[in-house]
């Protein structure tokens, strides 16, 4: 099993990223389950979401405190202590950052990723929400997914040109996440 | 429970990812309610977006009443069942309480109202987040309580939920719980039936005797009124209908695995408990974690096994000295506070049957307040108190577990620092 922990803010869609890759694994027969942990439901606030992904059915209901797999939306808590706490040894990063020469590492970081999700958003839905580029982005750093499932998920949460338009939004994370293997 | 992979999923249904709030609002459109009463609250307003969304598309085909309030809710789906519709509700803690003399009254008229009530704190200390607090607040009520695991047993739950509360031997509401926060927004593979297996398995009702309904211009009373031995006998058949649920409801089980291939063992769901020497009782969400825990727990030897409480009302005495009777120990977890005892809620109320237990001792465990996790590290420090209770060493009747200043020498408390 594969535990990822996700750190963003509201309004960024962390929530809809952790479910869009649920639904992509239990598309390929495997298991997912995601769920965020907050109170109120505000833009802007910290949010932090946890996905547990795997061949066997997931059972535990607790928060994540050893991630394999962090993923940041929000680049203003790169450097948090929070984000790397319980960090697994040979663990991945993905990072949404605008700042293209930003490079993360740590002592148990086996792999970082960095994608500008949001600059890719603005390009194809018009609006800086980096979920679903985040989505294809993690397919192609953790090796656990194709972008095919990826894209298929996106029909329970998009239609029409929305759809379309997203749908491109995860090809290009995937086609366009730079990978450091430290 | 096995969640099947799509391959073996049942002709006739569909494995979606969707949240446990998704699941009772599909849930509750698969079993066409007439009336459905809305009113949101975190952390189910969610159930009552799905449920406008498939009103205003026509997937649904009822009577959405949008309330001011929970109180006009339960009044609102309360007066439509004794008219003979079928009727949904779903709230949460403040909501719950905001409701409570309609929910007493919808009892008492023996309404067969379907609720869900997704489990917060209540009022008094300000907290959204999780706790089974509303749900042991509304404990006497009368109603019958169920209460789910995951995402697919809050689907699961809701349809049984309507066979049992309209069964006209019952006629008693049923709420349906599940932890919010915990299980509202967990997105995870439902198993979603579809209308015509549905509709086969609430289809029994039909076959049963009408109940008495309100119809205008016929005068009959109701929000039935009696004194001395009038209301005592109203209170007896409540009582009795509330007892007979229990079976009911494992036969309901029972048919519902015959139709959409998934039994979760009626009252209770014992977990590796034929051997277990020693036993965590426990319910909602935080079964899963302990069925994990217990895995890992069997593999260092240790035979230790789970009885979850699917039912809390009426109270499945009976079926938890049947599974609990013999075991070396017991520990029960709490997600909540039985004010004026110092064991929570499900502890005191299973302690009352220790008599029958052979002896078995008992320890209570107060865990998951206020979203506080029942992290599989809380859980298996649970199992290994309840073995060195088993040992024959002393522990503490009740642990905090996560709140470690609760579980303090006496001495330390009086005497100061």
């Amino acid at each position: 099993m594969n535990e990822v922990r996700f750190h963003g803010r509201g309004g960024q869609g962390v929530v809809t990223t952790s479910k869009i890759l649920a639904n992509a694994f239990a598309r390929t027969g495997q298991f997912g389950a995601s769920f965020p942990m907050f109170g109120f439901e505000r833009r802007g606030a910290p949010v932090t979401a946890f996905g547990r992904f795997s061949d066997k059915p997931v059972r535990e209901k607790t928060q994540i405190y050893n991630p394999d797999i962090l993923v940041v939306l929000d680049p203003s808590q790169k450097a948090s202590k929070a984000v790397f706490l319980g960090l697994k040894p040979d663990s991945m990063l993905l990072l949404n950052d605008t700042d293209i020469t930003t490079r993360i590492t740590h002592e148990n970081l086996k792999r970082f990723a960095l994608i500008n999700a949001n600059k890719i958003a603005l390009e194809e839905i018009g609006l800086a929400i980096p979920n679903t580029v985040i989505v294809g982005a993690f397919a192609k750093m953790s090796g656990l997914l194709d972008v095919e499932p990826c894209c298929g998920a996106l029909e329970d949460y998009f239609s029409g040109s929305k759809l379309a338009a997203n749908i491109v939004c995860t090809k290009r994370g995937f086609e366009e996440v730079e990978l450091f293997d430290l | 429970m096995v969640t099947k992979t799509k391959a073996e999923t049942k002709k006739g249904s569909q494995i979606k990812v969707i949240t446990g709030n998704a699941a009772a609002a599909i849930a509750a459109k698969l079993a066409c309610p007439d009336v459905v009463a809305a009113y949101p609250i975190t952390p189910q307003t969610e159930i009552i977006e799905q449920i406008s969304k498939f009103h205003a598309n026509g997937e649904m085909d009822c009577e959405l009443i949008t309330v001011e309030g929970e109180n006009s809710a339960m009044n609102a789906v309360m007066a439509a069942s004794l008219a003979g519709g079928r009727v949904f509700t779903a709230t949460s803690s403040w909501g719950l309480v905001f409701m409570y003399d309609a929910v007493l009254a919808t009892s008492g008229a023996r309404a067969p109202v379907v609720m869900v009530n997704v489990n917060r704190e209540t009022p008094g200390i300000i907290a959204v987040s999780s706790g089974q607090q509303d749900m042991i607040c509304t404990r006497d009520a009368g109603w019958i309580f169920l209460i789910a695991e995951d995402c697919q047993e809050v689907l699961d739950l809701v349809l049984q939920a309507y066979r049992l509360a309209e069964d006209y031997d019952i006629q008693v509401p049923v709420m349906v719980h599940y932890d919010g926060f915990y299980l509202s927004y967990l997105s995870e593979g439902v198993d979603v039936p579809f209308q015509e297996d549905v509709d086969k398995f609430l289809s029994v009702l039909e076959d049963q005797p009408k109940r008495t309904v309100l119809t205008p211009g016929n005068g009959m009373g109701c929000g039935s009124h009696g004194i001395l031995g009038g209301y005592m006998e109203l209170r007896h058949k409540h009582v009795t209908a509330l007892e007979r649920s229990k079976a009911k409801f494992d036969q309901i089980d029972k048919e519902y695995e015959d139709i959409f291939g998934r039994a979760y063992g009626g009252q209770l769901e014992e977990y590796r408990m034929d051997d277990a020497d020693v036993v965590l009782v426990g319910s909602g969400s935080m079964c899963g974690t302990i069925k994990t825990v217990i895995d890992e727990k069997r593999q260092a030897g240790i035979k230790v096994g789970l009885l979850k409480m699917r039912m809390f009302r009426p109270f499945p005495g009976e079926a938890i000295v049947k599974a609990l009777k013999g075991k070396k120990a017991i520990g029960v977890v709490d997600r909540s506070l039985n004010f004026g005892h110092k064991g929570g809620p499900f502890y005191t109320e299973i302690k009352a049957f220790e008599t029958q237990l052979d002896g078995s001792p008992m320890i209570s465990f107060i865990d998951g307040i206020a979203n506080t996790d029942i992290t599989t590290v809380n859980v298996a420090a649970m199992i290994d108190t309840i073995c060195a209770l088993a040992a024959g060493k002393e522990v503490r009747e009740v642990t905090w577990v996560s709140y470690p200043e609760a579980n303090e020498p006496e001495v330390n408390k009086s005497g100061g620092k």
